[in-house]
């Protein structure tokens, strides 16, 4: 039963996951002088409001210029080792210096940012893809299922992940994908958790029990009904996945467990850093210490706004 | 009260099997890779296969799980070869270290994040409740080693008002009789934690602010201090009280850190040696021990829930 029987009920699923990506097809384009606004024009408009979640994004599409484009017109040596430069003070040919191994700052910061990023990122969405899922059909499923599923959540959530990531570094040595899965491994019983309470209560609702009554299948239910209608949720906890992502990557990056040289993370630069503390080679510590923070709070500054702007548009309507 | 009880106990058991499944496949996803570990990357086949069958690990693994578990409920976490001791000895010796300070971490950050954020919550939208957003952020967004190492620079290396190190004492008396040398830890998890707390408490305030019992509270004529504080604050501890459940694992993974920059000989600084010898049992035991006492302190947390407030026996 891949094709839907009922094509009015496939139009219903439209309904709630395509106005955004097709409105003119819609009867409610044309309906009144009002102009048709779509959740996500909403949406926007209320995170525009926001005048903190414009600098998190500005923030965000500045690091991502920097990391990837950059290289591209700050060209730097970034494989072997330069002796000669180790320690180099900030100046014109170094805009930020050099390290220990001589590598130049700023372009090991690009480098670094696109481990971080890349990690982040990639981990967030897997994570909350996975978890979303998982949640929503624990959360329709209900009854022995759901219980079952919430357990092992539950149990996933009280362990300490750092162990956990810590024991999996140590035995593999981890390239930057393995980084990504096993930080989504240990992040997404968060978005489940969040997915299935929202499940809860929208699978009482109307259009769900029309897919019921016409005959579609339960995957039918979680995918194109319930999952688009937690998409706010979902979406607001995967900010908030990269930006905790990025904190953890930094933080085994600090116990010696990051990528490994000539490559770098943020993490790793700075605990590199931190070994001469003492000796006030302040551009070794301050640069990344910094961007890791700044686009931490970039990235959560635009979760908050997030949030604000779906729960405004709930409120609104 | 008894069905709750009986109900919940039967899922922290549950969970708690789950937990040592989870954590066995994970260690075990790598074929061979305890022993490969071990021996190092130049190891011989030969090598490898001789100490798989030496310490059990060519058997399948339901069979390993199921002798591992039987051990774990006897209370043996395995012999450790590096420190040539009981790895539940060694356990037993750190664990009282990293809750301690976990306390008191928890604690001060608790006792200065609450109140904060229920000013926030009182006086938002206002100056006061941007700045203290602000420095919650910074807090929210820092990575724990990296605060800890900034007060030391700044406390210990450049004024010396404050030692370096945490208390080196092995008796948790002694570590409590040398309390300047424990500031700076404490500092370090209560900047942590009172981004948290303070977030959590400004949200909680504002959701209890718009509730019917508000108004029927003030309606009734009570002064803003006694709805404040007899009505919006003990609703807004309830969210706490669970959040701090569910924040567990964090307060004790996070110990790792600030034991590795402070020297603490605690559990997380036993985890990070361990990791730097690969020395798997030890950290298999300690994350295995670390997600009990979670459990048990949701446990707990639940239980004393469900005697304050009636609903949550019924849900």
């Amino acid at each position: 039963m891949a094709m839907t029987p009922h094509p009015e009920v496939g139009g219903m699923a439209l309904d709630s996951a395509g106005t955004l990506l097709a409105p003119p097809d819609f009867a409610g384009g044309q309906q009144a002088e009002e102009k048709p606004r779509s959740m996500f024009r909403r949406g926007w408009e209320v995170f525009a409001e926001n005048k903190l979640a414009l600098i998190g994004l500005g923030f965000v599409i500045f690091v991502l210029l920097f990391s990837f484009v950059g290289p591209l017109i700050y060209k730097t040596q970034q494989v072997s080792v330069t002796l000669g430069n180790a320690y180099c003070t900030p100046g014109p040919q170094h805009l930020l210096g050099c390290d220990n191994l001589g590598y130049d700052v700023v372009g090991r910061l690009m480098q670094g940012g696109q481990s971080s990023l890349e990690v982040g990122l990639a981990a967030a969405f897997i994570s909350c893809l996975f978890g979303s899922i998982y949640g929503a059909v624990s959360g329709f499923a209900g009854g022995i299922v759901d219980a079952i599923m919430m357990r092992i959540v539950d149990a996933f959530l009280s362990i300490p992940f750092i162990f956990v990531l810590i024991i999996l570094a140590v035995l593999i040595h981890p390239s930057r994908v393995a980084f990504i899965g096993f930080i989504a491994i240990t992040y997404w019983p968060q978005p489940a958790r969040l997915v299935r309470g929202e499940t809860l209560s929208l699978r009482t609702r109307e259009y769900v029990a029309a897919v019921k009554v016409a005959g579609g299948r339960s995957s039918r239910a979680v995918l194109r009904h319930i999952m688009p209608n937690a998409i706010g949720t979902i979406i607001v906890q995967a900010t908030f996945a990269v930006a905790d992502a990025i904190l953890i990557l930094s933080s085994l990056g600090f116990l010696g467990f990051g990528v490994q040289l000539p490559q770098t993370d943020w993490g790793s630069m700075l605990s590199n850093g931190l070994q001469y503390l003492t000796l006030g080679y302040w551009w070794l510590i301050y640069p990344a210490g910094i961007i890791i923070i700044m686009t931490v709070v970039a990235f959560n500054f635009i979760g908050d706004a997030l949030r604000d702007a779906f729960e405004t548009r709930l409120q609104r309507r | 009260m008894t069905g709750y009880l009986i109900r919940r106990l039967i899922q922290t058991i549950v969970v708690t099997l789950i937990v040592t499944i989870i954590t066995f496949v994970l260690l075990h996803l790598v074929p061979g890779g305890e022993v490969r570990a071990v021996l190092g990357i130049r190891a011989s086949k030969a090598e490898i296969v001789a100490d798989s069958k030496l310490w059990g690990f060519d058997q399948p693994l339901y069979v390993q799980y199921l002798k591992w578990l039987w051990q774990l409920l006897h209370g043996n976490f395995g012999f450790d070869i590096k420190y040539s001791a009981p790895v539940s000895t060694l356990l037993w010796q750190a664990f009282p270290r990293t809750l301690v300070l976990a306390f008191i971490g928890t604690a001060v950050g608790l006792l200065i994040g609450v109140p904060l954020g229920i000013l926030q919550a009182v006086r938002r939208y206002t100056a006061v409740d941007h700045i203290i957003t602000g420095f919650g952020f910074v807090g929210y967004g820092s990575p724990t080693f990296f605060v800890g190492l900034m007060l030391v620079n700044w406390f210990a290396v450049d004024l010396h008002i404050f030692p370096a190190f945490a208390p080196q004492s092995t008796s948790i008396l002694g570590i409590l009789a040398d309390p300047v040398a424990l500031i700076l830890p404490v500092a370090t998890y209560a900047f942590i934690a009172f981004a948290l707390w303070s977030r959590f408490m400004r949200s909680s305030v504002l959701d209890n602010i718009v509730q019917d019992y508000v108004r029927t509270a003030r309606a009734k004529g009570a002064s803003e201090q006694r709805v404040l504080w007899g009505h919006i604050f003990r609703n807004s501890l309830i969210t706490i009280v669970t959040l701090l459940g569910l924040q567990l694992p964090v307060i004790i993974g996070g110990a790792i850190f600030i034991e590795v920059v402070f020297n603490y000989p605690g559990m997380g600084l036993l985890f990070f040696n361990s990791a730097l010898n690969t020395d798997i049992q030890m950290m298999l035991a300690i994350t295995v021990l670390t997600t009990i006492v979670t459990i048990l302190g949701n446990l707990l947390a639940d239980i004393g829930y469900a005697m304050l407030d009636p609903r949550v026996r019924y849900s």
